[in-house]
């Protein structure tokens, strides 16, 4: 437990201290324009959309990372539970100014779901009305391939999907996070 | 002129601003929607009540986020872009798509907030009335608006200078410079693509104000480095006949 506070303590001290800031909604509104964007090009096909936000985020983890480990001047983590620990507490913190709480871990330790109580990708959304968005759509379904992007830049390949979204009418934001293997001594796929 | 389209193609899921919605979207009280026991028509909301409508408007109003990630997913929006796109002119103007409807939402979450600051207190110092600024009628107030408060909004700063064309071909024609815009801090352009600019995309923003405000323009944007400042660059917005026209009438009227 005290470790976790500690990486806690970490996130806040880098937020205040290392992090350029901008205005929030400028970032929201940039997010959701590009979201709004997707939706036009492909059409209302929020299955493609989904795939093009978690590639998009995919993109931007695997550079993102570097970032990370920079600014955060992070150690390898001892286990799964400590890169959980980590995401939520210094990666969210440091680049979304959240701290997303970790929870229902499986027996094996290899999942765990993030529970988002504030999401500044969401800020001003409303999904559109058209019967489908709320049962399609995961808005911040980019954050899922920043998470992919970034994990695999650090070996370990993860799986992470949303499984409910207070905009869909559910009452949490809940993105839930596999392990499903370290990799070991590969060269990093092409930038897709 | 293709304003018209543009305004009745946005999607209402580009960041609803609350005011922006429109009423008739939202007909019940929250109480009477709880009291009918079978699902409402329309979107569902979370029993707990986190909804665009139950949240303050002025929650985010200084709330601050990482420099770093506008600038990822402002990059990625330009690679996106891209990868879809005939030649630098398209790509600026999709970049200027995608900054439109934000323009138009941004209008109102500024009026909406300069209202409700000043009825409490003091004016915000760009301003020299005494009484809450109204939707400006005439060219300059609406400039002013841009180059003050709409910058700070977004930038946290005014914009650099504003000027207007000297030339008598052009009265039609002014400039904002910003002489080191935020978004183009993080992207490096290919030498084969230096006419690019991808603050086309604040150029975007400024056209949905102005649209939004009942001024026609266009709006673009154009490197002009300078020296002392490498990304400068300079927004030129070029106002439709009709709004010089009226700007005339106005003039005699002896609105301001």
């Amino acid at each position: 437990m005290s470790s976790s506070t500690k990486v806690s303590r970490i996130g806040e001290e880098l937020w205040k201290t290392k992090i350029d800031k901008v205005n929030a909604e400028l970032v929201t509104l940039t997010y959701g324009t590009i979201v709004a964007q997707l939706c036009q090009d492909y059409d209302g096909n929020y299955h493609d959309v989904n795939k093009q936000l978690e590639k998009m985020g995919y993109n931007i983890g695997m550079r993102l990372i570097e970032d990370f480990l920079a600014k955060s001047n992070a150690g390898r983590c001892a286990n799964f539970r400590e890169t959980a620990d980590m995401i939520s507490k210094v990666g969210f913190k440091i680049f979304l100014n959240v701290t997303p709480t970790v929870t229902n871990w499986t027996s094996d330790n290899n999942q765990f779901s993030l529970i988002f109580d504030e999401n500044p990708l969401a800020d001003f959304v409303e999904l559109p009305d058209d019967g489908r968005a709320q049962d399609e759509l995961w808005f911040s379904n980019i954050l899922c391939g920043v998470l992919r992007g970034s994990l695999e830049m650090v070996q370990m390949q993860i799986e992470a999907h949303f499984v409910s979204d207070v905009l869909r009418g559910d009452d949490t934001t809940e993105m839930r996070v596999s392990l499903v293997r370290y990799i070991e001594d590969e060269m990093p796929p092409e930038d897709d | 002129m293709s304003h018209p389209p543009r305004h009745s193609s946005m999607l209402s899921i580009s960041n609803n601003v609350q005011t922006a919605a429109t009423p008739s979207e939202k007909p019940l009280p929250p109480t009477q929607l709880q009291a009918t026991s079978q699902t409402p028509p329309g979107l569902r909301v979370p029993s707990n009540r986190k909804t665009i409508y139950d949240r303050h408007l002025n929650r985010t109003r200084n709330g601050e986020l990482s420099r770093a990630s506008f600038a990822f997913l402002f990059g990625e929006m330009v690679t996106y872009a891209q990868r879809r796109v005939t030649g630098i002119q398209d790509l600026e103007r999709r970049l200027n798509e995608q900054g439109y409807p934000l323009g138009l939402r941004l209008l109102d979450l500024l009026f909406y907030r300069t209202t409700s600051s000043t009825s409490s207190s003091a004016l915000s110092s760009s301003s020299t009335s005494a009484s809450p600024p109204n939707r400006p009628l005439r060219i300059l107030p609406l400039l002013h608006l841009i180059h003050g408060p709409l910058w700070r909004q977004l930038f946290n700063r005014s914009a650099d200078a504003l000027e207007h064309s000297i030339s008598p071909d052009t009265p039609n024609e002014y400039m904002i410079t910003d002489n080191d815009p935020l978004v183009n801090t993080y992207i490096s352009v290919p030498k084969e693509m230096n006419q690019l600019s991808c603050a086309a995309f604040v150029a975007g923003i400024i056209e949905g104000v102005c649209d939004g405000c009942g001024f026609e323009a266009k709006v673009s944007a154009h490197n002009q480095p300078s020296e002392l400042w490498p990304s400068r660059t300079i927004f030129l917005l070029r106002f439709g006949d009709s709004v010089m026209e009226r700007e005339k009438v106005l003039e005699r009227a002896g609105v301001k």
